[in-house]
């Protein structure tokens, strides 16, 4: 008989090899899944996480996925190490976007270097201002975080309808819904010439390496750390809750509003009520699986960014509709969260009794 | 004529309060046992779209309902196996839930956007259901009044019998409720199928009975409106049916001010609404109470393992 056993200590191996796992497990599942719906469930899965790495062409679309996935994820992960559970970073992200677009549309007949810097400041305060809300409400007036950010995702959406559709509006843009485009100085610039990958890459990467270092090698990551592990022992040794609630979600706000900004002056290159498409949420997702940690994270953002292009190449290949990619994305959480129970406990052959 | 207004307002109220109602009573007495369920928006989506799905191919708005109540235990099924038998975090798996049920709902629906069934009709017959104005009271249909009666009937089960007393013992001191002998998991197992069977007809009641036609993310963030309600509530079913109320008399308030066209607040402002007055109203509860989070079941979302 097979026996469940617990270890006596969590299993570092386990901790990098069940995400591992959980990807096998979701597209073993997902296979089922489509083959039972009445689609091509093998050919599904392999467009959603194999073809989009096999063929190179593919690759940048993965980068500028990735790109905002992991920004976010980033600043979430710190958050959810200290108990802080910011699930509105997808409100967070818009209200950065239309902070970075509010200056874009000011400086409509400017040139200058100083613009997009001056856009990018703009979306990381939009995003701080979003997230101040909850972390106020929390710290002062013990109000959940989880639900007053969700809440406010909603309310994100509507004024970012309300721009678009009426002050924003492009006067040039027959009526359509829609800013102005972004001039050469408000768009942000490729890094490999032609292709569609821009400035947004690379600081992304470079973000990881800042929050890693941050999370190790410091005490402000080491106070994170503790107050969520042990928010009596953090106390005693005079980490303050509250201000580690404040300063993770002014973070994560402030990362996730960049993402915005960069997405917005990036691939959209102005604002449309179709600006919001999930990465906020997605993000979630790709913290757990790079296990909280800012490396595992890129590795994370990687493949769900890959799940994203590849559920555009399943829609042509497999006729799968879009919403396909988030079921998949939901399943991977679900066998990401199953598979955790490896770190803590073992399978093995059932022992005589002593 | 104001009578007829004032009839068709209280209709309304009475329409948009009913879901909200549902969902939160479920998530009530899953919190209850000491369970965190953030999918709440995840299982009304998957009842939605079964409920309409099964409505649309057999014609039958009953077995429709069945199957949203059964969608609805199933999805929760999915939360207690992750949540309770493998203790992953509450929180990351209620959000993984959601997010379940969106990319679900919006899959199984993609073939149904636009369709339409029959309404889920009013129970009494229409010599009273149709009355210019005792329809206020016997207008409605079956979920109006299930909703109402289970507000009852889980407020009793709660208070007055052995069942529910364990119940909440589980929610309470899950350590001490189960040296005494009660199945811990199992007794959180059924809270949360109880709570995932009314999310499912709470789904149900936006596609079957508010706009019987199929639109993606019908349900737009009310799961999330009811798990704020049952903070609102203080955990107590009377508290829950008056906020729930309250809830349904905002969003009738919006919908009045679109049809009467109010065009001094711009639509979007209206559609806000309903999200800011639930931070209002969480706000409003936190300084009102002072003491801490003294009302919340003191196990709420914490894992429980016997070994």
């Amino acid at each position: 008989m097979l026996e469940w056993r617990r270890r006596r200590e969590p299993s570092t191996a386990m901790l990098w090899v069940s995400p591992l796992i959980a990807i096998a497990l979701t597209m073993l599942l997902g296979m089922i899944v489509f083959t039972a719906m009445g689609y091509d469930g093998f050919h599904a899965v392999e467009s959603i996480f194999l073809t989009p790495f096999l063929e190179p062409q593919r690759w940048a679309d993965i980068g500028v996925k990735a790109a905002p996935l992991v920004m976010i994820a980033l600043g979430l992960a710190i958050g959810f190490r200290a108990n802080v559970w910011n699930i509105g970073a997808e409100g967070q992200y818009i209200m950065g976007a239309v902070a970075g677009t509010g200056v874009a549309l000011l400086t409509y007949e400017m040139t200058g270097w100083w613009i997009l810097p001056a856009m990018a400041l703009a979306g990381v305060l939009g995003g701080m201002a979003w997230a101040a809300i909850p972390a106020f409400l929390r710290v002062k007036l013990q109000v959940s975080e989880i639900l007053t950010s969700l809440m406010l995702t909603y309310v994100a959406v509507q004024c970012l309808y309300y721009l678009v559709r009426g002050p924003w509006k492009d006067p040039d843009g027959f009526n359509f819904p829609q800013t102005r485009m972004f001039t050469a100085d408000q768009t942000l610039p490729t890094v490999l010439e032609g292709s569609l990958v821009h400035l947004g890459i690379p600081v992304a990467l470079l973000l990881a390496v800042v929050a890693w270092f941050t999370m190790e090698k410091t005490t402000a990551g080491f106070a994170v750390k503790v107050v969520g592990l042990a928010p009596a022992a953090a106390r005693h040794g005079g980490f303050s809750a509250g201000r580690t609630t404040w300063a993770t979600l002014l973070l994560s706000g402030a990362l996730a509003g960049l993402a915005g900004l960069f997405e917005a002056a990036g691939p959209f290159g102005q604002l449309t009520p179709q600006f919001p498409v999930g990465y906020g949420f997605t993000a979630i997702i790709v913290a757990f699986l790079g296990r909280l940690h800012p490396l595992g994270i890129v590795f994370g953002g990687i493949v769900l960014a890959a799940t994203y292009v590849g559920g555009e190449i399943a829609q042509s290949t497999v006729r799968l509709p879009q919403a396909a990619t988030g079921l998949f994305q939901a399943l991977l959480l679900f066998m990401l969260l199953a598979t955790d129970v490896l770190v803590r406990w073992k399978i093995g052959w059932k022992r005589r009794a002593a | 004529m104001t009578t007829a207004i004032l009839v068709s307002i209280l209709m309304t109220l009475v329409a948009a309060s009913t879901p909200i109602l549902l969902a939160a009573l479920g998530e009530l007495v899953a919190e209850k046992a000491g369970v965190l369920n953030l999918g709440v928006e995840g299982m009304m989506l998957c009842g939605a779209v079964a409920g309409f799905a099964v409505a649309f191919s057999s014609g039958s708005t009953t077995l429709g309902l069945a199957a949203a109540l059964l969608a609805g235990v199933a999805a929760a099924m999915i939360f207690a196996v992750l949540a309770l038998s493998l203790n992953a975090n509450q929180v990351a798996t209620g959000l993984a839930l959601t997010i379940f049920g969106i990319g679900a709902s919006s899959l199984i629906g993609a073939g149904f956007v636009g369709r339409t069934v029959p309404r889920l009709g009013p129970v009494f017959p229409a010599a009273l259901s149709e009355h210019p104005w005792l329809r206020v009271i016997f207008g409605h249909d079956i979920l109006v009044y299930l909703s109402l009666a289970l507000v009852i009937g889980v407020g009793w089960f709660l208070r007055r019998t052995r069942a529910g007393l364990i119940l909440r013992a589980v929610g309470e001191n899950d350590a001490s409720a189960h040296a005494i002998g009660y199945p811990v998991i199992a007794i959180r197992y059924a809270a949360v199928a109880f709570g995932g069977a009314l999310a499912g007809l709470g789904g149900a009641y936006f596609s079957l009975a508010l706009t019987p036609m199929w639109a993606d993310r019908l349900t737009a963030g009310r799961g999330w409106i009811a798990l704020a309600l049952v903070v609102f509530s203080a955990w107590k079913p009377g508290r829950l049916l008056i906020g729930a109320y309250l809830f349904g008399a905002v969003m009738t308030l919006e919908l009045q001010a679109k049809a009467a066209g109010v065009n001094w607040l711009a639509p979007e402002v209206l559609a806000m609404t309903p999200y800011l007055a639930t931070i209002a109203v969480l706000t409003m509860m936190s300084i009102g109470r002072r003491t801490g989070r003294l009302d919340a079941p003191a196990c709420l979302g914490k894992p429980f393992s016997a070994t």
